[in-house]
Formats: C-alpha cells, structure tokens, sequence
C-alpha cells in the first residue's frame, strides 16, 4: 500500500557531497530513509575491452588507471595474474619492493579517506591536517617511484625501480612522522566526543549483513568480519611479514574509522620489517611478449578491500578477456543496507564511509526501456549493423570503403 | 568524561607556524630525482628498431627515418602519460627522462615536439 508520507527523492549524478556520478533513489518518511537503491554506470569508460586491443605491457599503464588512489593494487593484480599464467617466478627483492609500494599506497589512502570523512561531517580542520600528513607519504612515493600517483612500479617479472639506501633513510622518516600523527588521530578518535557522537551508530551494517551481501575491506572488518587476503591467501612478501588483521565490532562508520586508523599503525609496522627484512638481489626477470595461453585469477588486499582481476590469454602478445572487479563493486550492495532506517543528513558520511571509487567499479552500462522497463543483451555485431544503419540515415554511406578495408586485410 | 575540542590544542600551535604549503609558483619545491617528466632523445643513439613506439601505450611516440642512420622522434605530449615505458624499453639509451613538468601550452599543436640532430635537448616546434 502506498504510504502517504513517503517522499522519493533523487540524489545524484551530480550532487555537491559526492565527488563521482552515482545516483541514489532514497525513499524517505520524514527525514528517515525506508528503502534506498544504488545506480552505478555514469563513468563506463570501457577499460576492459580496451585491454584486449592493446598488448600486456600497454595493459599494465592502462590498468593502472583504473584507479587514481589504488593504481599500485590493480596494476599488481593484473601482472600477478599475467605472472601466474606465464608461469614467471618473480625476485624476492622484486616481490618485497611491491609490498612496499602496496603498504605505503595504503598509509596514503587511508590518510585521504580519513580527511574526507572529517570534510563529510563537518570536521575540516580534521582534512586539513591529514592531507597535510599525507604529503610526507606522497613525497616518499614520489622519490621512490617516479610519480606521486600512478607509479609505473610494475613490470611483468618484477619491478622497475630498485631503492636506494638514501630512500630508505627518507622512508624511515617519513614514517616515524606519520607513527606519531596517526598516535595523535586515535587519541582525537577516542576521546573527541563531536567525532563519536557524530560517527557511532550511523551507516550501521551487522556481521550476518556483511556475510549475505558481500562486503569486503575496512567496511567487513568494521563488523568484526576478519577477512583479509594479505592473511587468508598472502602474495607478494605478505606471508614472510608479521601483521594483525584490525577487526572492530562497531558495525558502524565509527568502527571504521578505527578499523582504519588501526591498519595505518599497522602498515608502518609493516614498512619497518620490509625494509629489514628485503633481500639484495635483481629486481625483475625477463618476461617473454607473448603468453601463453592460459588463464588466472589474482587477488589483491586493496585499501578499500578485495580487489579481484581474471585474466584469460590466448597465445598472443594481448590479452583475450580481463575482468576487474574493484573492491567498491562489492560494497556498494553493503551501502544500500546501511542508509536504510538512517537519517538522510547522515548519507553523504555512510556513503563515504565505504571509501568508494565510483570510477573504478563501472563496468558495465544498463539502458533501461522507459515504457516497458525491460532490458536487453545487444551483441557487438548488432552494435556495429546499428551504426551503419545511423549514419546511413544521416546519408553517410561507408559500404563502398568497408568492401576496400576487407579486401586490404 | 569526553569534551569537545580535544583538537583545539593543535590549533593553537599552528597559528604561530608558518603555511605548510607553499606560495607556487614564487616558491618550488622542486621534483624528486628520478621523476617522470618530459622526455629526452639522443638521435645518435637511436638505431630506428621503434620497439618503444611498439611499447607506447598511447601511441606517442613515433620514431621517423630522415637520413641514412638518422632517425627523429616526434612526440606528442599531449598524448604522453609520462609512464616510461619507452626509456625502459630503448635498448641504446636513446631515450631518457627529465624531471621537467610544467609543460601546458595554450595551443595544442604546440604540444608536439620534434627531436633531431639539430635539436636535441628541448626544441618545440
């Protein structure tokens, strides 16, 4: 029966709190959310299908721009699974200098995340000083890499750049400065009343919803969900490294800020013993162009959680299907759960609170039929007849040097 | 007993410390060594085997036969993401990278450069 208060409203593509186009359908009664839906597919930008035109070593720039903050976790899951299909054993050197950059890459983005959440509830002074922070981290990536985003550190067999002992020395310290920051932001996360009072209890989302929906990342683990795949299946050097997964029982967005803050002290742990424990040795071995035929799957502990690519090759020097899905994929599911029976003042903070990456999840574009609702499969050959067919009608006619390409080739 | 304000402290302190950010572009920070910039080319070096134009992921690099033994590299840094792949896989150390970033141009044809042998460093065509 249809409520008589209930109001729907529209929230996206474009809205001020939100920095992607997604667009949210919330039902309210008053200023409570009854029923909310997520629409995703404002940013296909096609990047799959892109990678099956290019070869694998045009594919590792381009995967890695799937993400702007986590570029380091998806160009290391595409070239794991490359590695596992080739059979390529990489460099110990190789596979802790690959932590390394993955564990700094998480100190940057968890530092981001917690100054957006302090800008989504007001707290900007909390933004300034952590983006702030940040830098100190960004400078290291910078110097150590070549680029403060988008590092081109990896290369199939290994990686790219070595370290230099002068390196290691400005990681040290960048991490003794960000240690005893990040000491300070769980001491303002404890005892700052604001913060608690406007964080516990929002975006709620409990363990047996994590399970059913899939969750993955800070936002499970925030549920006392304690999945992490540098633990439960470890690559890279993960499994020569001491390391606790931070699981928090709040079910809400103020466990996830200390699910977060937990994994930054945790993640200058890890950056010491790297750089302890790293053996001297090469940093890549030779890969060969062409791959064999094959197929992979690889799975990455990205900051936001699981990221998951499938690769399949054919023999050739490019890859015949990669598939990506990004760990935002699999909590967007989490974010409907989680609005319902919250405030609607509360949801640009709940969105934000899953640390998404719109961008990086779209994957795929549904157009909708306005009349009868239904949807349909069109195949790339009814794509392409379509578009004949379009600009024949416009009166541009490309059968004569259609028939001339086809007898080039 | 929680209070509000716990970062009030904080505060206090920075009033009397100078701006962490810097007033650019009177102050540089300058760029780390090692960082990806704009592209170098030696034509004396460059044998013509175009394996980084085969490795270019955008397609920004196109190497040009002029002479007997001479080549030319037409880059279009418009085009050019800076991931250094093409230095990687120069295998005569043709191609370099320099640390040099500020490269927006208000025409767009000014974007694409041309090495040779006359101009080897930074000649912008």
């Amino acid at each position: 029966m249809h409520d008589p208060g209930e109001v729907k409203i529209t929230i996206g593509p474009q809205h001020p709190a939100l920095k992607e186009p997604e667009s949210f359908l919330l039902s309210l009664h008053g200023e409570k959310i009854t029923a909310s839906s997520v629409r995703l597919g404002y940013n296909h930008r096609g990047i799959e299908k892109a990678c099956e035109d290019r070869t694998y070593v045009q594919d590792l720039y381009l995967v890695e721009r799937v993400c702007g903050i986590c570029s380091h976790s998806h160009s290391t899951c595409f070239v794991q699974a490359v590695e596992e299909i080739a059979g390529i054993e990489i460099p110990a050197r190789a596979s802790y200098l690959r932590t390394l950059i993955s564990e700094l890459e998480r100190i940057h983005s968890h530092l981001l995340w917690l100054g957006v959440a302090g800008h989504e509830i007001g707290f900007d002074t909390l933004l300034m000083y952590t983006w702030r922070d940040r830098e100190a981290v960004m400078d290291v990536l910078a110097a150590i890499t070549g680029n403060r985003v988008n590092y081109g550190m990896n290369t199939i067999g290994g990686v790219r750049r070595d370290i230099t002992p002068q390196h290691k020395e400005m990681v040290l310290k960048a991490i003794d400065i960000l240690e005893e920051r990040t000491k300070y932001y769980i001491e303002l996360g404890l005892g700052e009343s604001t913060l608690l009072k406007r964080l516990s209890g929002v975006g709620k989302l409990t363990n047996e919803d994590v399970v059913r929906l899939g969750a993955v990342g800070p936002t499970a683990r925030a549920s006392g969900w304690g999945r992490d795949v540098r633990k439960d299946d470890p690559y890279a050097a993960y499994a020569h490294l001491d390391f606790k997964v931070i699981t928090n029982d709040q079910c809400d967005v103020y466990g996830r800020t200390l699910v977060r803050l937990g994994e930054l002290m945790e993640a200058y742990s890890m950056v010491r013993q790297i750089l302890q424990k790293m053996p001297d040795g090469p940093i890549a071995v030779k890969a060969p162009r062409k791959i064999p035929a094959g197929e992979a799957v690889s799975r990455y502990e990205a900051p936001r959680g699981e990221d998951f690519h499938y690769v399949r090759s054919n023999g050739t020097d490019k890859p015949d299907r990669v598939k990506v899905r990004a760990p935002t994929l699999a909590n967007v599911q989490a974010v409907s759960k989680m609005l319902e029976g919250g405030y609607l003042a509360d949801m640009s903070i709940v969105v934000a609170a899953i640390d998404p990456c719109f961008s990086c999840t779209d994957r795929l574009i549904s157009v909708c039929d306005e009349d009868t609702q239904k949807k349909n499969t069109v195949s790339w050959e009814s794509i392409r007849l379509k578009g004949i067919d379009w600009y024949k009608n416009q009166g541009i006619d490309f059968t004569y040097l259609n028939k001339k390409l086809a007898r080039k080739f | 007993m929680r209070k509000p304000g716990k970062i009030a402290g904080q505060l206090i302190q920075s009033i009397f410390k100078k701006p962490a950010t810097l007033n650019y572009p009177a102050e540089r920070s300058g760029m780390p060594e090692g960082f990806r910039g704009k592209l170098k080319f030696n034509p004396e070096k460059c044998i013509g085997c175009k394996m980084c134009m085969r490795d270019c992921p955008t397609g920004a690099i196109e190497i040009v036969k002029v002479g007997e033994k001479k080549f030319e590299a037409k880059i279009d840094l418009g085009k050019c993401i800076y991931c250094g792949q093409c230095v990687d896989s120069c295998m005569k150390e043709a191609l370099g990278i320099t640390s040099e970033f500020e490269l927006a141009k208000l025409n767009p044809d000014d974007l694409k450069i041309t090495f040779n042998a006359e101009n080897t460093s930074d000649s912008q065509k």
